[in-house]
Order: structure tokens, then sequence, then C-alpha cells
């Protein structure tokens, strides 16, 4: 009878031993993996930023962090306490909360405070015996050695929010992210791949022995055209002012420097930017956030008269030698438009209305062009539209025409307004980028490149992984002789008796330029105030757009100043700071390589 | 003393069942090593060494007891019973307490447990009891009125300490011998009966902690860290040793602290995570042929009292066995009991050895009458 019941019981335990250990072996083999294995995340270095010749510009660099294992405290309260008054915050008992709030495993540690001052450091060390369970740790973090130098190209990092984590697979909690810039546009080559190590714990979560370590793969780094003394003097030169530098190398497209001004420091982000400061940044009245370069969008004033030339030129509306008449001023419809000029430039052609930049003899091409072959031509050399460049946003300007004021305010053009655009008024707006483009062009005969500044992604050791190859956009289609009548005018505005660039004059070299004076506030239409007589938010933003040398040129840069009055007082001396240190670094063909002294190597006195 | 030289004494020896023991006791012996390993080479526990010298101590009273005469241990069973369970009541009162349970008298240099003991007297006073012929029909109920009274305050003292498993295998055993002892038909169905009406009444006796270990039993997952981390943890390591196990030392819910109560409750969850279902099997089939055996040495026994006892010892195997790989298996609630001959325990493990030594003896005399 027991024996019966002893068999049914025996069965019943083999059954079950058969059920556990053969039919669901495969998933308590992995509940018990996963109660011994923890898997702790190495972060990859981020990779670094160099300039054409290999200087860093952006580095990875550790930085410390204050972790608590709360485990590990005998008093979590009075701990926590302590540490915030060490470190000045109030955040330490609220972030453990938060790692608890997400299933924080027992004795793993919580990041309480990241990238810690050199002082936080010392006091967390000299008071270690007052902190059980605090201890400091080591991350990769991101160190911008120039500070705002070159903030808006740059861009900077941040720590990914929630939202971003439930999207990008490859991302954790605490991990960086490219927010802006190059930083963001190369985050798949900058990132890296993190690392893990497989670490044995047992029940309470005691850390006991290494099983196995992938290592992290350190991020690519990304070399630059850009030049980092060029970027240092074209900072300087725009000095306090608002505005924007960006040069380029018409032969190719590369960007030689790239400055936004007012400019903020990218290193303040790197924490996990503060909602203070957050405020502080996007409140600013001078717009610190804003790249000019790209996203500012100015009335291109009177450097839009080599488009107009251009236009003129190639739909034969006019010859080097067809003559207008400025008498000061040109009635159209009831009312006059004014040349800058009262007294008038008599009898003018091309080269002369270039050079001294003669509104009326532009009216009269403009009538005689319509507005909407002006468009024609302007989008051609790269206005209007976004130039390719790979950082966003990208703004592309505005060249009107017939059809867009009819799509944007379904209303139809007025001649009239046709003599505005002529003089780079009215509805044209153009990104300080695409000036410069449009200087590179006239420069190198007429091929619009791609701007481009990052030559080449090397590997940490300098093995390059990917080399970028200038990219032709368009040809823009006008005649060599043309783009030569526009040089030579171009080099007379700078050289030239009656020149309105005289200022971006220097010596060795022969640069041509164009200035430009663009109206802020719509003055009564044809009307001119004199400089300098208004406040400063009412003033006229002042343009030089320049190539050199005037044969084979090598550089073209366009500058703008917001609310600097006159182009060539206000723009053509950055200018010329900008060139005479170009052709220092970059001497021209034919003219022997200054001796470079040791200064250049540091760059902080080249100022 | 004369049958120490009998020869038919070695013939007539179990040969197997001791063989059983043994191999049991070294392999609990290894699993204890095992149980204790914490990743420290070359280092044995001391509870390796004391649990050598209990089983060195219990294979000399097993060999002890199955060469003398069972028989005058009759003439001692009341005593012997009286001795537990005072004993027992010692524990109540000046017991040692450890891990919320007061179940050991510090004697020196070693700890007794003396509800062990109380199986081993319990079964003995039971036997002694229905040695004499049952009337015609079979026993009565007026005649349970004295085990009940034997019964009765030796398992009240071991829930009390508290100790549900213990108890519930003395319940078990005394009911197993006093079946085997011949009762009439509708007494049997009637204690059936009680025993299943009165179930609710035992919900009300059981103390918080039992109670939120049926309930887990139930539903695990409820409360995985507390209640029920036991038996999820037990089932880890029992489903994670597969077909052929970790091999020794390599089963890392025992080594890295996963497993609770590893060397004496769950330490057939070590074993299995180790050895796997081939030595699971193993161990189930060891203690299957041991019952197999102790029911024959029950049935084939000349007299009464012998086969009380050698069915009494067995049950104890049994009903163990069967509790303590049912709880680590997850198909019964967790109560606390040692693996026969394998969990870490002194007491439990002599008065085992002691009791197999019994059903030996039994064995041996049925031929020498």
């Amino acid at each position: 009878m027991l024996g019966v019941v002893a068999g049914a019981l025996f069965a019943a335990l083999f059954v079950r031993l058969y059920d556990l250990q053969l039919v669901r072996h495969r998933e308590f083999s992995l509940l018990a993996e996963r109660n011994r294995i923890r898997i702790v995340r190495t972060p990859a270095a981020r990779g670094l930023i160099l300039d054409r010749r290999g200087r860093p510009l952006v580095e990875t660099v550790p930085s410390f962090e204050a972790v608590v294992v709360p485990e590990d405290a005998s008093d979590l309260k009075a701990t926590a306490g302590r540490l915030e008054k060490l470190l000045g915050t109030d955040t330490v008992l609220q972030k453990i909360a938060e790692a608890q709030k997400q299933g924080r495993a027992p004795f793993n540690p919580v990041v309480v405070a990241r990238q810690l001052s050199w002082k936080q450091v010392v006091a967390l060390e000299t008071h270690q015996l007052d902190l059980p369970g605090v201890s400091l740790s080591v991350a990769p973090g991101r160190h911008y050695l120039y500070g705002p130098l070159g903030a808006h190209l740059l861009g900077y990092v941040g720590q990914v929010t929630r939202g971003e984590l439930a999207q990008l697979a490859r991302y954790r909690s605490g991990d960086q992210i490219g927010r802006f810039g190059l930083e963001q546009s190369f985050e798949s080559q900058l990132r890296g791949r993190a690392g893990g190590r497989e670490i044995e714990v047992d029940a309470v979560g005691r850390r006991l022995r290494l099983l196995r370590e992938v290592p992290s793969q350190p991020g690519l780094s990304l070399v630059l055209t850009i030049d980092l003394d060029l970027e240092q003097v074209a900072d300087g030169a725009l000095g306090e002012r608002a505005g924007a530098l960006v040069a380029i190398d018409p032969n190719n497209g590369d960007l030689l420097a790239f400055v936004s001004h007012p400019s903020f420091d990218p290193n303040v982000f790197r924490a996990g930017v503060s909602a203070a400061t957050w405020r502080q940044l996007s409140a600013d009245p001078g717009h610190p956030l804003e790249d000019r370069a790209i996203q500012g969008t100015y009335p291109p004033g009177s450097t839009f008269k080599l488009v107009m030339a251009i236009a003129g030129l190639e739909e034969h509306a006019i010859t080097p030698h067809t003559p207008f008449v400025c008498t000061g001023g040109l009635w159209y419809g009831n009312r006059e438009y004014r040349c800058w000029r009262k007294q008038g430039h008599g009898r003018i052609t091309l080269h002369r209305a270039l050079v001294e930049s003669c509104d009326v003899f532009f009216y009269e091409v403009g009538q005689r062009l319509g507005i909407d072959r002006i468009a024609h031509w302007a989008h051609a050399l790269g206005l209007g539209r976004k130039s390719g460049i790979a950082l966003a946003p990208e703004s592309s300007g505005i060249i009107p025409s017939r059809r867009w004021k009819m799509r944007r305010f379904n209303e139809r053009w007025y001649p009239a307004e046709t003599l505005s655009v002529a003089i780079g008024q009215g509805y044209v707006s153009v990104t300080p980028l695409q000036m410069a483009e449009l200087a590179a062009e006239i420069a190198n005969g007429g091929v619009r490149y791609r701007p481009r500044f990052v030559k080449a992604v090397e590997q940490v050791g300098g093995q390059p992984v990917r080399r970028f190859e200038p990219v032709v956009e368009a040809q823009v289609g006008a005649s060599a002789a043309t783009l030569e009548e526009l040089r030579a005018a171009m080099c007379d505005v700078v050289n030239g008796p009656g020149g309105t660039g005289h200022s971006a004059q220097i010596s060795g070299v022969t640069v041509c330029g164009k200035t430009g004076t663009a109206q802020v506030v719509k003055e009564k239409q044809g009307e001119r105030v004199a400089e300098n007589a208004q406040p400063l938010k009412h003033r006229d933003h002042a343009w030089f757009v320049a190539f050199a040398p005037r044969e084979h040129p090598t550089v073209a840069v366009a500058v703008v100043v917001e609310h600097g009055g006159h182009g060539g007082s206000a723009a053509g001396p950055v200018v010329k700071a900008f060139l005479e240190k170009f052709f220092a670094l970059y001497p021209p063909p034919g003219k022997p390589a200054p001796v470079r002294t040791a200064q250049s190597a540091a760059p902080a006195q080249d100022n | 003393m004369a049958a120490w030289f009998d020869k038919r004494t070695l013939y007539h020896f179990d040969w197997p069942l001791l063989a059983g023991v043994l191999a049991l006791t070294a392999l609990g012996i290894m699993t204890l090593l095992s149980a204790a390993y914490a990743g420290r080479q070359g280092w044995v526990e001391p509870v390796v060494v004391r649990q050598l010298l209990w089983a060195a101590l219990g294979t000399v009273l097993l060999l002890g007891a199955a060469l003398s005469d069972y028989r005058k241990l009759a003439a001692a069973a009341y005593p012997f019973y009286g001795l537990a369970l005072a004993l027992l009541a010692a524990v109540a009162v000046g017991g040692r307490e450890m891990g919320g349970s007061r179940r050991w008298l510090s004697l020196g240099v070693f700890r007794l447990e003396p509800s062990e003991l109380m199986k081993l007297a319990l079964v003995v006073v039971l036997a002694r009891y229905f040695s004499r012929e049952p009337p015609a029909g079979g026993w009565r109920g007026r005649h349970l009125l004295v085990p009940a009274l034997l019964i009765a305050p030796a398992a009240a003292l071991v829930m009390k300490q508290p100790d549900l498993g213990t108890a519930l295998v003395l319940l078990m055993a005394g009911a197993t011998v006093i079946f085997g002892g011949g009762l009439r038909l509708r007494t049997g169905l009637g204690i059936v009966l009680s025993v299943a009406l009165s179930m609710p009444l035992a919900w009300h006796e059981l103390k918080p902690y039992q109670r939120a270990r049926l309930e887990s039993f139930v539903n695990p997952q409820a409360d995985p860290l507390r209640s029920g981390y036991h038996l999820i943890q037990s089932e880890i390591a029992i489903g994670a040793g597969g077909a052929l196990g970790k091999g020794f030392l390599k089963g890392t819910q025992a080594r890295l602290n996963f497993l609770p109560e590893r060397r004496t409750d769950f330490i057939f969850s070590v074993f299995a995570e180790e050895f796997g279902f081939f030595g699971a099997t193993l161990l189930l089939a060891v203690y299957a042929a041991m019952v197999w055996r102790g029911l024959a040495v029950a049935r084939r026994a000349r007299e009464r009292f012998g086969a009380l006892l050698a069915l009494g010892f067995t049950s104890i195997i049994l009903w163990q066995v069967v509790i303590n790989v049912g709880m680590a298996s997850g198909l019964l609630p967790v109560v606390g009991i040692p693996l026969p001959f394998v969990s870490y325990g002194g007491t439990s493990l002599v008065a085992m050895m002691f009791g197999v030594g019994l059903i030996i003896s039994v064995n041996i005399r049925r031929y020498l009458f």
C-alpha cells in the first residue's frame, strides 16, 4: 500500500525534474545568468576635431564625476547633505531617488554630479572619510580648447534625453549626443562604440570578478578645412561687433574660416546645461546661439550689384559700354529713387558704376532685365538656395520673383519693386556663406563648389578612413568675358580711383572686392540718411565681399557687420586684417614664403 | 552477544541499504563542500569537517544498531520517548535561537536538535504500542487515544519552535505506523475525513511567515524578493542544471549566494544545479531503492514490533525526501525539512543512520529467531 504511494510520489518528482531540467532548461539558464552577470558600459571616447593643419580644436579629456553607492553609505541622508555642501548643489538625494525609480540594481553606483571642477575634486578627496559610499570616477568629457571660437561650426554635445533614448537603440542614459554644428552633423562618426564589461556579482550585488571585457572603440576624428590661425584672426577682427565672416578657397570650396558673432562657450553644455544658463543664452538680445554665417539672412545691399552686372551682361541687357546718366536719382512712377551720391555720377558705364557703386545705373539695368531674369541669375550664382553644407539648419535666403511673390503674398509683382532689388534691398536676403560663394565663383571663373569643411575622417592614430573630395555643385554659366569684366571692376573697387573699398587694400597682394551697405529700417523709399546719425539698431549692415589675389585667386571672403554702417569703412578693415594673415600663412604664388616663426605655433599671440 | 559471531548475521546483513546510506552521506558531504565553497581555493569550511565527524559517529551507531537485537528497544521505548519529550521541553524553555526559531540545545562543543531524536522516539514508541495483536476487525477509535496523546505534545512542541516541516513529518510518520498497525476501515476513513476538515483550522494556527510561504507557493511572482524568493531561486538553480549539470563547484546559484538555506533545506537545489537531471534522478533512484528495501523488510518481518519499526523509519525517509525535493522543485510549499543523509545537521544524520541500522537489524533477526 505505502509502496504504491511511494512509487507515485517518486514518479511525480521525476516528472517535475524532467520539466525543470530538460524542458525548461534554457529559460532557467538565462535567469541564472541574469542573476549573476551585470553588464557595465564603458563609454567610448569621442573623436577629436582638428584644424586643417592637424591642431586639435576639440578634445576628449578625462572628466571627474561624483558617484554614490547608497549601500555603502552608513547614513545616506547625512552623507548626501555633506556632499551637497561640498559640491554646491542640492540635487544629490534627488538623483539617487531617480535612479532608484528606474530600477537600479543593488551596489550599482549613481552618478550624482558630472564635470567636477578641480576645486570640487580636491574637496571630495580631502573629505573622503566623512563621505562613506561616495567616490570619484573618471568619464570621457568634451573640451573645446578655444571656448567660443568657432563654436557655431563645432557645435556642442549634451546628454541624451529620455525621449531620444526611446528612439535611439545604441544610446543609454547618461550618454552624450551631438546637439549642434559638426558635433551633430557628424555624430555617427565622432561617437565611437561603447564597450562593456561583464561583471559577476553575488546575491547582494557585490562585484566579484570580471568575466569578459569588450573594449570601447573611440570615435573617429574630423580633420577640418578650417585654419585655426585664420579663425582666430577673423574672430579678433570682428571684435565685439555682431556679424559673420566666411572665407572659402575658390579652387575647391574649402571653408578656411567660419565665424559668427557673438558666440557662446560650448563647454557649458557638457554637464547638461542648467535651465538658468539656457534661458540666459536663448533670451540674449545678441542671439549668440544663432549661426549667422548660414542662418543669418541680411539684405545684400550693393554687393548684389555683382549679380546685377552678371545678369545684365549675360542677358545682353547691357554691354560694358552701355552708358546711363546718373543725376543723383531716378523718377519712377510718381516718386524719385535716389542714388547714394546726391550730386549724381553723371554719364557712367558698368565698370565705374561698380567701382563707385552707382545706384541709378543699376536701377536702369534692373528695369531692362525685369525681376525674373534677375532671379534666374541670382539662383545660378547660388543665392536663394541652400548651399548643401553639412550643417543644420541652413537658411536659403530669399531671391524674389513674380512666381515667388504670387506664392508668398498672392499678389502680382510691381515693376517699382525691381528697383529696390537692383540695389540689394526690398525682399532680397542672403547669408554670408552665399556671398562668400558668390565671390569665389567670380574668382574661379564660374564654378560653384559645395562648401566643404571636413577634409577627412581619421582614426585616432591618424589613419585616414575617408577623404572628402571637392564637389562641383554646378557651373554658373556666365561667360569668361563677363566674369573678367567683374574682376576688373572689383579690383578697382579696392585699388582704383573713386573705389569704395580702399580700406581692404593690403601690401603685396592685389585684393578685389565689393562693398555693400544694407538698409535695416525701411526708410522712406529712395531716401538716404547720413551714417551714424541713427541709433545703433537702425544703423545699416556693412558688407564686404572680396577675393585675392587678382590673378589666380586663392581665397574668397564675405564679411557682414551688423549695424556696422558703411561697408567700406566697417567691413573693409575686417577683410584687410583677415587677408593679411591669410597671405602671411599662405603666400600668393610667385612670392617667397615668409620665414615661419615660432609664433605661428602659438596661436594666442597672433592678435 | 552470540549473534555477533553468527555467520548468518553477515550473510543476511542488508548490504545495499548500507551502501545507499553511505553513498548518500558521501554525496551530501560533497554537496556541502560546494554549498560552503565561496570561490576561495583550498579552503574547507568547518561545517564540512563537522559533518564528516557526525557521519563517522552515525556509521558506528548504524552498525551497532544493526548488529544488536532491536527487540531490546521495545522495553526502552517509553523512557526513550520521555527523554526526547523532555529535551523538546528544554528547548522550548532554554533552547538556542537561530534564524528566528528555537530548535537547538547547546551542549558545549555541539548543538543537539531534539526534534530529530523525537522522530526516532515516536516511531519506536508507536511501534511498541501497536506491537500487540489487534482486535478482530482492526484497531478502533478508542485504541487511538494513547497514540494521539503520544503524538500531540511532540508535534505541538516542535510546531512551537517553530518547525512546521518536522512537525509535519512527525504527524505523517505517526500516521503511517498507526495505519500500518491495522485500523478498522471506518476508523481509518474517519481520521482521513477529520484531517481534511481541520485544514482551515490549521491555517489559523500558522505564523504569518508560514502563511506567506503558502501564498507565495500558489503565486511566487507576487512577491519575488521576499517570500517567493526561495522558491524562484531554487527553481532557477534546478532548471539551470540542465541534463548533466554545471559541474562540481560550478553552480553559480549556490556559490554566489542566490540560493538561501543551501546547506540545509535547499541542498537538493545545489546538487541538481551541479549534477543536472542525470545526478538528481540518480539521487532519487537511491532513495527509491532504499524505501523499496525498507518496505520489503517491514513486509517480511517475523513479528509486529520489527515490522512497524521498519515501516516507520522507512516512511520518515520517504516523507522527508518527498517534502524536501517537492519543496525545492516548487511542487510543494516551502517548509523547512532536511534531505535525509544529505542536508547539513548532525542530529538528523546520526538519528537517520541509527534508524537505518534498526531496519537492518530487523532484517537480520527474521532469520535468527
